[in-house]
């Protein structure tokens, strides 16, 4: 009954005021609006044009040369990738970078999912934890590459990708995942983990029947994180891998001897293999989130 | 599993988090098998972490809980034949209503088979059949309280407990949701046990009312016996309807009190159990409100009836009655509910001159 009168109030005053306070819907934009796009489409142009050039050039044919104008069409300089050896060991790089990468993958979003259950409770020295990651996530990426390769020479140990660089990768792609996973976890609500215990659960079920599910989402970008992270990571690998090279360092080697459209090839070659991992991701995102999607909800 | 039956005792229960502040102090209380209890009090007064101890969430920090008769604490939830609906219910939001309410039959490792023929069994119970195969996200408020009763019911506990299971649904669902719990909790033949801040809800669905305080219990009983018979002012002010009054007892008569204050002269209230009170004491006396008549100056009226000359101060309209506000007495607050055909044969409009009048064996003192 009460609720009446402020109701019929409301629809006098607020429609007027909505007018005043919105921009118009018709008629022209501001001026603002064009200086703005052009500013827009100059940095977009700034951001993707070298790039763009470099995927051009890489389809010249046999007389290409390392810039333009183009000569002629063709696949040439990405056979000629695969198949000289005057160019580096691009497939083993190749290989031993994507191995590399999903070790790192997998071992980061483990140790992030853990460790971003843990930071959800105090514990004594979580935030000197805390800033110890922050710390090595802070350091300089060569300086941190020195050190590992300076230890290892101390204690007698080999460089080499599948041992130091995983662990000079891992020190920077963990930071990041429990970052990722710390705002991930902040939208679990400890009364799924208590209902899953009140129905009988033991710790381990809750974790794979409850918890690692609905964090389903978050753990595909940790991981999308860690792999992306790991897959073109080039300091602090730089004196960590050893004899034999990751593909960043390939590619780094290539353009100190190598003076042809092959590593244009290259260069399309690892960023075609980017998108497609990143697409995979955020499209198994989708597809986790549409499946729960939120329907015509009551509220 | 040795809980056989829903009776609950709370012996000497205390909780402290930081070892000073008493969330819950000294708890004692009996609870029979098959009862509809709930837990009345403000939010902070202790009633969720009494319901979270009996579940099996929290221990508590001294005292005893039987279930069945026998000692739960350091129990798991499961051992102790309890099962608990979360407030907010805390559905799995990637699981459909048939895999949520078939939930703890698969950690228990029942086959897919069987446990899909239970659920299915549960899910017709509630009513809900045709949404099965839904998300959570997809369903309305009154649904999403549905699933989780299903839920926390198919294990075939002895206990349910209920954290504010009505508090995310609006005005009408409410209504509504509060018989369908009334026919659960019969249809399962169990104990429920209901928190909530709500003392409407309270009497309307429960058998035993506990009133709390602070971590303390201030009154238990069935719901009508709390509401008519508050045994003080914080029971009376929480579950409203009563006007409670201060006054000094200028005398003894016989069993009652003859009370005055500056604006009350010679109200009699029965002593009740307050024997050994005496002259010159301040006491505090309620009133239902409904007990309360209102007629102008010039009318007149009987002899043994308390008269407090007043004024209207508002006037608000309920539909069945009418809500007239006095003049304070004291700092107290002094309504009159009205039938509203009574109070429409002549109606008062603010600023009247009324006397108030009751009959003094209406009136109660409090503690």
């Amino acid at each position: 009954m009460t609720g009446d009168l402020p109701a019929i109030a409301d629809a006098d005053t607020v429609p007027g005021r909505a007018r005043r306070a919105l921009a118009p819907s018709r008629g022209s934009r501001p001026w603002t609006f064009y200086v703005l796009a052009t500013l827009f489409t100059l940095y977009v142009i700034a951001l993707y044009g070298p790039m763009v050039c470099i995927y051009i050039l890489s389809f010249q044919d046999v007389r290409g040369g390392l810039v333009f104008p183009m000569r002629g069409t063709s696949l040439h300089w990405f056979v000629d990738l695969f198949t000289q050896v005057r160019t580096g060991d691009v497939k083993g790089a190749f290989s031993r970078s994507i191995r590399l990468a999903v070790v790192v993958t997998i071992i980061t979003v483990v140790i992030s999912f853990m460790s971003g259950l843990a930071f959800r409770k105090r514990f004594t020295g979580d935030s000197v934890v805390f800033y110890l990651m922050i710390g090595s996530l802070v350091a300089p990426g060569l300086v941190l590459g020195i050190g590992i390769g300076l230890i290892c020479n101390v204690l007698g140990i080999e460089t080499s990708w599948y041992t130091t660089a995983l662990g000079a990768q891992l020190s920077w792609t963990l930071p990041f995942g429990v970052l990722v996973m710390f705002a991930v976890m902040s939208r679990l609500n400890s009364a799924w983990e208590e209902a899953a215990r009140d129905l009988g659960a033991s710790a381990w079920q809750t974790t794979f029947l409850v918890i690692v599910p609905i964090l389903a989402p978050g753990l595909v970008a940790v991981a999308l994180f860690g792999f992306t992270l790991s897959y073109d990571e080039f300091t602090r690998s730089l004196l960590t891998a050893g004899s034999l090279n990751t593909l960043p360092l390939e590619i780094w080697s290539m353009t100190l001897n190598v003076t042809s459209p092959s590593l244009y090839a290259l260069g399309t070659v690892t960023t075609l293999i980017s998108f497609a991992i990143i697409g995979i991701c955020l499209g198994t995102i989708a597809r986790i989130q549409k499946r729960r999607a939120a329907g015509p909800s009551a509220h | 599993m040795a809980v056989e039956n829903g009776s609950i005792e709370l012996a000497g229960i205390v909780k402290s988090y930081d070892g000073a502040n008493r969330v819950v102090d000294g708890v004692n209380l009996k609870i029979p098998d098959r009862a509809y209890c709930c837990f009345l009090g403000p939010s902070g007064c202790g009633k969720t972490t009494i319901l979270r101890m009996i579940a099996g969430h929290e221990d508590p920090t001294y005292g005893e809980i039987l279930i069945g008769g026998k000692d739960v604490v350091g129990l798991a939830p499961v051992e102790r034949r309890t099962a608990m609906m979360f407030q907010s219910y805390a559905l799995f939001p990637h699981l459909n209503v048939r895999d949520n309410i078939a939930f703890a039959l698969r950690v228990r490792g029942v086959g897919a088979q069987e446990r899909r023929k239970a659920a299915d069994a549960m899910i017709e119970k509630v009513r809900l059949t045709e949404l099965a195969d839904r998300l959570p996200a997809q369903l309305s408020g009154g649904q999403q309280q549905r699933v989780a009763l299903a839920r926390a019911a198919i294990t075939g506990p002895k206990v349910l407990l209920l954290d504010e299971p009505l508090s995310a649904l609006d005005e009408q669902l409410r209504v509504q949701m509060r018989q369908e719990l009334s026919r659960m909790q019969r249809d399962l033949g169990i104990t429920f046990i209901h928190v909530t801040h709500t003392q409407l809800e309270a009497i309307a669905i429960a058998d035993i009312v506990v009133v709390m305080e602070k971590g303390k219990i201030k009154q238990a009983g069935p719901a009508r016996d709390v509401y008519d018979q508050p045994q003080d002012r914080y029971v009376a002010e929480f579950l409203g309807g009563q006007n409670v009054l201060t006054g000094r007892i200028e005398r003894i008569e016989g069993d009652s009190a003859i009370i005055v204050s500056q604006e009350m002269r010679d109200v009699v209230v029965p002593l009740g159990a307050r024997r050994t009170a005496s002259a010159g004491d301040v006491v505090d006396f309620a009133i239902r409100r409904d007990d309360v008549d209102l007629v102008r100056p010039e009318a007149g009226g009987g002899g043994e009836r308390a008269k407090v000359p007043s004024r209207v101060r508002a006037i608000e309209y309920q539909g069945n009655f009418v809500k007239v506000i006095l003049d304070k007495i004291g700092a107290d607050e002094l309504i009159a509910y009205v039938p509203d055909r009574v109070f429409y044969r002549d109606p008062f409009s603010v600023g009247d001159v009324v006397i108030a009048g009751w009959e003094k064996n209406k009136t109660r003192m409090l503690a």
